[in-house]
């Protein structure tokens, strides 16, 4: 099919939405193009969650720049917008005398950058923060500002916004062409072909690939892969701040976190790989991370461990973001290599490239734009009183479908119903937690599966974990009985 | 000739040898510990048996039919009797202890049903 | 917020929350309420449509739902509410539980005394940290279960097993049955923990091979799984690098041990024992919180539903004695696994018990010729001899009152000794 829209963004990662939500408060259609079968399936569902407060990247940078910008956006988004979002402050922490260096040099690039209320301190305050580090710490750089978020709810809170307000969101689009022609573009994806004025590239691990079919000077990425351990939610986790290692002997350390649940994170890798798509997981990987983890936490059990996963950053070999309109193309914006600090700026690329694409279009704001707020308490954490109102209002929260992370029947159709809804198993597990906690979906898959049936009416065999051909169910018992059945096998 | 089969009547799980002509008929049996390995033993060698346990939809139900052989059945009819319920076409509502189908393939066992089914 | 009182509430109505009920009534005690999550009671037999239930019990082999139903239709001619599709979200030390139902809404029910019997989860592939993609087609396999047996909907067509404990067999068996074809079951101890009988009857009738010493080492397949890579493992449990098979296969279902369900506990501030991951319990089956009993799978895993039921008896009509003021004002002994014995069960023992007692354990391995004894201060109170202990199948050995007038000092223990 044919489509027309003023506006084209290709990809739904953290930079797609946020932008999509800025774009959609002015006078113009918008459309996202997403290759995958749900907002965020890329690198932003597989991140650390941290918003840094920017004394990482080098001064000057682009990097440097939207990070500190970014992180100074979350609080009052997340706060209207109701994701989840904690500052629960970080440590670098240095292990020997070689390390010290490091902390120091990364206190005076945080001055920089601009970030305030760095400070350095010795092994007594550090363990007084965090009894559980090593005690042979030297030293560490207390950065109070560093916060904890859900990148994917993030993510969704964004589409949300941008989808109530006339953003038109199209998954399984894989782009494949984008031509330059005389009205702007003409996009083509394996299944339809689109019509703009403009083309915003915020397409993660493939933005160079679009970025190189569109522009003479080509850009380099290398695809780096990052594993992680999740451990169980739990009111006593080892650490209440992230802490970070510095590069040591072993090489780039890894960081231990709380997320914004109560869970625990330990990663990541940073592995070159071929394969953008190559998010499994390896045993050399994991061992590592135990290896370098037990640096900070020499207690380091992994007998909480609920899952392991990995995700793909998008590295430029450049080194620095790419953002903004294209010099050798009116009309082409694009935001590329958004590897970390990536989600901490992902608020203010948006709000720079809304602003080129305005200026460019001459768009004029809309006079009302609607806020949609996701739900701003899980059940989990209602208080019992808001528990029962909860149930008197909708029966359905009395059935409880997930019943490690405590997500209602009413939770799961609601996630559905979303205006970026819910539809593949996956989908409603990161909007409603349900599957995420220890028993991993054991008991409650099926349960969302039908519900994700009745709620859509996609038949129950046709119902995916993650779009695609991740079907749950290969047929009915009928249809294996009457026509499938493999009953040689007794008599080989 | 000589056969070991395991015996499943308790969790010693004596290796037993058994003894057969050369026709295949049961002679004998050494290593069992007691008297039902070796009713066990002979069972198995002459004539397999096993009991069934399956599911049969039922129209108009989310929960399938359990159903069991009411007792035990030769074990080389197994594929046969999964295929003939394969063509059972049943309603609600059916209570644990009906009999779906009698006589299964002559072998003396019928399917019987295990729970109920009461919409 | 509705509030209700009860003097015995029931977590559970699978066959130890039923028995306990059962139990509890019949000792005496009218008022007993059942809470079920599940829309229907009979707890996970109602998905285990094999036989081989109740041969104990019964002296008949009975089905999973069979076997239910005896104690749905006892509790039901007692006039036990039973409620279901109520899921109890928090416990507290005051007996007092807070409980959630779309027809009810939250309700808070004080109870004279509480019985846990929430039974057990499965070891999802999280725990194991199994490398690999993380495509649809991984199950565990009660999950699978669930889908063939309360769904009628098949998960897969070329299965690998990993796990040989009984689910995993009976799911070899089950999926063979219903046209999917499995392809092995890899288990990474050296022997099954599953019982012999099944064995026999799901691999070896089916010609399923079992790869004993053997573990998943990775996973591939981008959407739905596509294959596995399996790899022997040393005497460490190790994967030995140049050992890998792979299969090519879209189901992998997992069969690696089943956890009590103790978060509703913990949140009580109820002890947990790391080796059963149970309740810290006494012969009354009462745990560290006074009239709040555990038993049945939350309590430690069984195999046999038959021994369940008896614990769950002994359960419920303790809760009626704790009820009616029963109470002991002796100190505790305890009860310590030694050389060879895991999880036993009860952990402590009032030195004035006046009734025989089963102490439940575990074997480490499998010990031939062999006596499990009970000893304090080096000498031996019991002996049960048996020609084989086997880590897959609980043990027990009875400890009489009479014994306890040796046992001067704090504790006792359970070990194995060779004959």
């Amino acid at each position: 099919m044919d489509y027309k829209t003023d506006i084209l963004i290709i990809g739904s990662g953290i930079t797609g939405c946020a932008l999509a939500r800025e774009l959609s408060g002015y006078q113009a259609s918008v459309t996202v193009l997403e290759k995958g079968s749900d907002i965020a399936e890329g690198a932003t569902k597989a991140n650390s969650g941290i918003i840094h407060a920017g004394y990482d990247a080098m001064p000057g940078s682009l990097k440097a720049y939207y990070n500190v910008l970014g992180s100074s956006m979350y609080p009052s988004l997340c706060s209207q917008l109701n994701i989840p979002y904690r500052r629960c402050g970080a440590l670098v922490i240095a292990l020997d005398e070689n390390e010290i260096k490091s902390v120091e040099a990364l206190k005076k690039r945080g001055e920089s950058n601009g970030v305030e209320n760095l400070s350095l301190i010795g092994k007594d305050e550090i363990l007084a923060l965090e009894p559980n580090i090593n005690p042979q710490v030297v030293c560490a750089l207390n950065v109070p500002d560093s916060a904890i978020i859900s990148p994917y709810e993030a993510a969704y809170a964004f589409a949300d916004n941008a989808a109530v307000n006339n953003t038109t969101f199209l998954f399984d689009q894989t782009v494949e062409n984008v031509i330059k022609n005389s009205n702007g573009f003409t996009v083509q994806t394996n299944s339809d072909t689109f019509h703009c004025h403009v083309v915003i590239n915020c397409a993660g691990s493939f933005g160079a690939e679009i970025h190189n079919i569109l522009c003479e000077e080509k850009l380099e990425m290398t695809h780096r892969r990052g594993q992680y351990y999740l451990l169980d939610r739990s009111s006593e986790q080892p650490f209440s701040r992230t802490v970070f290692q510095c590069p040591s002997h072993m090489g780039k350390g890894v960081l231990l976190t709380p997320t914004v649940h109560g869970n625990m994170l330990i990663g990541p890798t940073a592995e070159d790989i071929s394969d953008p798509c190559d998010t499994a997981t390896t045993a050399e990987g994991l061992s590592e991370i135990i290896r370098k983890a037990v640096r900070t936490w020499p207690a380091l059990s992994v007998r909480q461990n609920i899952t392991n996963f990995s995700g793909i950053r998008a590295h430029l070999n450049s080194g620095d973001f790419v953002v903004g309109q294209n010099k050798e193309v009116p009309g082409y914006f694009e935001a590329i290599g958004i590897e970390s600090p990536g989600l901490s700026s992902a608020p203010a690329i948006a709000r720079d490239l809304c602003r080129q694409v305005v200026d460019y279009m001459n768009l004029v704001r809309k006079e009302k734009t609607i806020v949609y707020q996701a739900p701003s308490c899980s059940f989990h954490d209602m208080s019992n009183e808001e528990r029962a109102s909860a149930v008197e209002s909708d029966p359905a929260h009395g059935n409880i479908i997930c019943r490690c992370e405590m997500v209602t029947e009413a939770e799961i159709r609601a996630a559905i119903h979303r205006p970026v809804g819910a539809r593949t198993v996956d989908g409603v597990k990161r909007r409603t937690r349900a599957g995420m906690g220890r028993c991993q979906g054991g008991f409650c898959m099926p349960r969302v599966a039908d519900i994700i049936a009745e709620e859509t009416g996609i038949p129950l065999q046709k119902i995916t974990k993650s779009g695609g051909s991740s079907f749950l169910l290969t047929g009915s018992i009928e249809s294996y009985l009457k026509g499938e059945s493999n009953h040689d096998q007794s008599e080989n | 000739m000589e056969q070991i089969i395991t015996c499943i009547n308790c969790p010693v799980g004596c290796r037993m040898q058994v003894v057969l002509s050369d026709s295949g008929e049961f002679v004998s049996v050494s290593g069992n510990t007691c008297p039902r390995g070796s009713a066990y033993a002979k069972q198995e060698c002459t004539l397999p048996e096993r009991m069934i346990t399956a599911v049969i939809p039922v129209e108009g139900s989310r929960i399938p039919l359990s159903v069991k052989t009411s007792s035990p059945v030769p074990k080389d009819k197994i594929p046969q009797i999964m295929d003939a319920l394969s063509s059972v076409s049943l309603k609600a509502p059916v209570r644990l202890g009906d009999v779906i189908i009698s006589d299964i393939l002559n072998t003396g066992s019928d399917i019987v049903a295990t729970r109920n089914i009461l919409l | 917020m509705i509030n209700r009182k009860t003097d015995i509430l029931i977590i559970g109505a699978g066959p130890a929350g039923l028995a306990a009920a059962v139990a509890a009534r019949e000792s005496g005690v009218e008022s007993v309420l059942v809470i079920e999550r599940e829309k229907e009671p009979g707890g996970i037999l109602r998905q285990c449509i094999h036989n081989g239930f109740g041969l104990h019990r019964f002296k008949e082999e009975l089905t999973g739902p069979e076997y239910a139903q005896r104690d749905i239709d006892r509790a039901s001619d007692l006039n036990i509410p039973v409620e279901c599709s109520t899921t109890a979200l928090s416990l507290s030390a005051d007996r007092s539980v807070i409980c959630v139902s779309a027809e009810k809404g939250l309700q808070h029910i004080e109870a004279g005394a509480v019985i846990l019997a929430m039974g057990c989860r499965e070891r999802p592939r999280g725990a194991l940290c199994t490398p690999g993609t993380r495509c649809s087609g991984i199950y565990s396999a009660g999950t699978a279960q669930r889908f063939v047996n309360l769904e009628g909907f098949m998960p897969g067509k070329r299965v690998v097993i990993l796990g040989s404990g009984d689910i995993g067999l009976i799911m070899a068996r089950r999926m063979t049955l219903q046209g999917a074809s499995v392809l092995a079951c890899v288990e990474i101890m050296p022997y099954s923990s599953g019982l012999n009988r099944n064995i026999v009857q799901c691999l070896q009738d089916y010609n399923i091979p079992l790869y004993l010493n053997h573990t998943v080492t990775d996973i591939s397949g981008r959407e739905r799984l596509e294959g596995v890579t399996v790899s022997r493992v040393d005497q460490n449990r190790k994967p030995i690098p140049g050992t890998e098979i792979h299969f090519d296969c879209d189901t992998l279902l997992l069969s690696c041990g089943l956890i009590p369900e103790n978060e509703l506990s913990t949140g009580a501030g109820i002890l947990l024992s790391p080796s059963t991951s149970g309740a810290v319990v006494d012969e009354t089956f009462e745990t560290n919180i006074p009239g709040i009993f555990s038993c049945g799978n939350v309590l430690h895993v069984h195999d046999l539903v038959d021994h369940v039921s008896a614990e769950s008896q002994k359960a419920g009509a303790s809760a009626a004695a704790f009820i009616r003021n029963k109470k002991h004002t002796t100190s505790f002994i305890s009860v310590c696994d030694g050389d060879g014995v895991r999880g036993t069960v009860p952990q402590k023992i009032h030195r004035d018990a006046d009734q025989e007692i089963q102490l439940m354990f575990r074997p480490t391995q499998v010990f031939r010729n062999s006596s499990a004894v009970i000893e304090c201060d080096g000498q031996i109170l019991s002996r049960k001899k048996a020609m084989i202990f086997t880590p897959g199948e609980m043990a027990n050995i009875v400890l009489k009152p009479e014994m306890l007038n040796h046992v001067n000092g704090d504790s006792i223990t359970v070990r194995m000794e060779r004959n």
